[in-house]
């Protein structure tokens, strides 16, 4: 993971409003990151964080017309995507990019088996016999262990369990060999043990194909247990960012240590768990300056006046960075 | 379970439903009991009858067999002033405060309704009880004007909340309570609940997915897999040192606090089976790493106490030898 390897994916300064009946917002705000093949970044944050819309905003799939991408880059293997027209983007979707999303249920269609949706997504990019297409879509439901496929593609979703029916959106998903995977809460919908069997699939796949992901989740477990990097939002900023391991061992920002202390762990038992007082603030009335200022303990006056630059993260480490004015003191 | 006399119990409770011509057998003798002022989590996968026992002590449901009691009584044989009493002493707060609160009604008129069925109130009594109840939750009294739609998340679960409370319930059935919050959320409403068990003197019977936040809450668990009990006693001795291989390989799936954290690369094969054709025998047996023969596939076990684990009773043949009477 030395520097000098160029990242598979590259985001900068990237800007994403929502036209509403109150005027225009932004949802995602100045977000920037790297991911280098192989790594998985987690981006965490609460609903209303711009977590989601960050993952469509690069894929530019935001909900048109009342949302659009109004600047930064999308640099993936160095190729901006924000320049790219509607038919190249499509080019880029499932081959180099592609997404797995929260509902394995809405994002397969019933009225068709899941050979004709694999063969789908396979004819968009693949010039290729149907026959060998249909080995190809075999050989990716073969790759998230799903037992006897060749059967199996004779199947319609609702034959199959949750948890089998998201190994097929991931088989979609990774049908074309894309660099990168966009997973947006995959795993909410799985009970516990299918949730664990789903996590260790993917990491095996990133292990067989160096795969880069990126993991959107509320859920700091799921960090914990599978991504390197991480991206904390919050109100369509990025608070914190840097390892996971740096982040979890010294949180910098006061809402990334909060939220960490108000977790329940299943490995001890706490008297009482720490609270966030207040709630995020709504898109139509962010406060001036630093976002998550009204809900801080550690608040002064220029934290309500303008918005933190950078600083380094309490752990040294070079890419460990938080958006906090008052990060050296506390 | 303590000594006191139990506040809930339940005997063998059953509950089967027709599908077409198969049987799903939802809940499937079921047993336990709650003390006043205890936490009894329920916890398991879909499909393990959780919810249906929730919504059978509710009486949202009508048991094929078995009984509940409240207080010693049989609910079946409650007259009608014994079930209005009923309805007041047991309340519930479901997971999502968007589809629970009718956003037709003012927050007054929902948290009011309780009593205004089940009890003869003046205006200014019943204007006094929301103002408690709203106080008691962390709202305003003046919050009472407003509509479920003017408030957030945590704030309607509040008022969910509040509408529960009202009726001075002695048993709380929270389903899933606060799953659908926000994370920075999740710990207020779960303060909320502690200390209004503190205060009131509550028992809750609580249905939670998340194996955090049943630590964190329970004082009690019992383990559930298609419809039975699997394992069941204080929530810490459970925790600490799982005897159940299903109750072992559900908290090894859950997710880690710390990415140091060790975590067991040995996840449970295969998935939960259809409720519909449950494997014969233990159900557990056709994923179980610690399968122990043929009486696996034969007979289930009962759930019964084991040596050297507390007030613990588990249903798995592996202590079929060390059980004690």
């Amino acid at each position: 993971m030395s520097d000098s390897n160029r990242p598979v994916l590259e985001v900068e300064n990237l800007h994403t409003v929502i036209a509403t009946q109150r005027g225009t917002f932004d949802v995602v705000d100045q977000v920037s990151f790297r991911l280098e093949a192989g790594e998985t970044l987690g981006i965490v944050g609460e609903s209303g964080s711009g977590k989601s819309m960050t993952g469509l905003s690069l894929l530019g799939l935001v909900p048109k017309p009342a949302a659009s991408v109004v600047g930064g880059r999308v640099l993936l293997d160095g190729e901006d995507l924000r320049s790219k027209s509607e038919a190249e983007l499509r080019q880029v979707r499932g081959r180099k990019i592609s997404m797995i999303l929260q509902d394995p249920q809405t994002s397969l269609n019933p009225a068709f088996t899941i050979g004709n949706q694999l063969l789908e997504a396979l004819q968009v990019h693949e010039r290729d016999s149907r026959q060998s297409l249909r080995q190809r879509a075999i050989q990716a439901l073969r790759q998230v262990r799903v037992a006897a496929p060749e059967r199996r593609v004779h199947d319609y979703p609702h034959q199959m369990s949750g948890g089998m029916k998201q190994r097929v959106v991931g088989a979609i998903a990774i049908s074309c060999a894309p660099r990168v995977i966009i997973a947006d809460e995959p795993t909410t919908s799985l009970d516990v043990t299918i949730q664990a069997q789903y996590l260790k699939l993917l990491e095996d796949l990133q292990r067989e194909t160096g795969l880069a992901l990126i993991f959107i989740t509320h859920d700091f477990g799921i960090v914990a247990r599978i991504c390197q990097h991480l991206l904390v939002m919050y109100a369509g900023r990025i608070v914190e960012a840097g390892p996971v391991r740096e982040i979890f061992n010294r949180p910098s920002h006061p809402y990334t240590r909060a939220l960490l202390a108000s977790v329940p762990t299943v490995e001890r038992k706490v008297d009482r768990l720490p609270s966030i007082e207040g709630q995020p603030p709504p898109l139509h009335d962010l406060p001036k300056g630093c976002r998550f200022a009204p809900r801080c303990g550690f608040a002064e006056t220029r934290c309500h006046e303008a918005y933190p630059g950078h600083s380094a993260g309490r752990s040294g480490h070079p890419r460990h960075i938080v958006n906090c004015w008052r990060a050296e003191e506390i | 379970m303590g000594d006191a006399a139990p506040l809930l119990e339940v005997r063998e409770l059953t509950r089967h439903f027709r599908v077409g011509k198969a049987q799903v057998r939802a809940v499937d003798g079921v047993s336990f009991a709650v003390a006043p002022g205890d936490t009894l989590a329920l916890v398991g996968e879909s499909g393990c009858g959780k919810t249906t026992t929730a919504r059978l002590i509710l009486q949202l449901d009508e048991p094929t067999a078995g009984e509940i009691r409240l207080d010693g009584r049989d609910l079946r044989q409650l007259d009608r002033a014994g079930l209005r009493q009923f309805r007041n002493d047991v309340q519930a707060v479901f997971q999502d405060p968007w589809s629970s609160l009718n956003p037709r009604m003012r927050v007054r008129e929902i948290v009011a309704e309780t009593l205004i069925c089940n009890q003869r109130l003046g205006r200014k009594e019943l204007d006094r009880q929301v103002d408690a109840a709203l106080t008691a939750v962390g709202l305003r009294p003046d919050h009472a004007r407003n509509y479920p739609h003017e408030f957030s998340g945590g704030q309607r679960q509040r008022v969910a909340i509040a509408s529960a409370l009202i009726s001075r319930p002695r048993l709380l059935v929270l389903d899933e309570p606060v799953s659908a919050l926000d994370v920075s959320i999740r710990s207020q409403i779960m303060n909320l609940f502690k200390d209004l068990q503190a205060e009131f003197g509550m028992s809750y019977v609580i249905v939670a997915h998340d194996l955090g936040t049943t630590r964190y809450m329970a004082d009690q668990i019992a383990v559930m897999y298609l419809g039975r009990i699997v394992e069941i006693g204080p929530s810490e001795e459970i925790f600490e040192a799982p005897k159940h291989p299903y109750t072992k390989a559900l908290l090894a799936a859950a997710l880690p606090s710390h990415p140091d954290t060790p975590h067991d690369r040995e996840e449970l094969a295969g998935e939960i089976p259809s409720p519909l054709e449950p494997p014969p025998g233990c159900h557990f047996h056709p994923r179980c790493p610690a399968f122990i023969g043929p009486v696996c596939e034969t007979d289930y076990p009962d759930l019964d106490p084991v040596e050297g684990a507390g007030a613990r009773r588990v249903a798995c043949h592996l202590y079929r030898g060390a059980a004690v009477g």
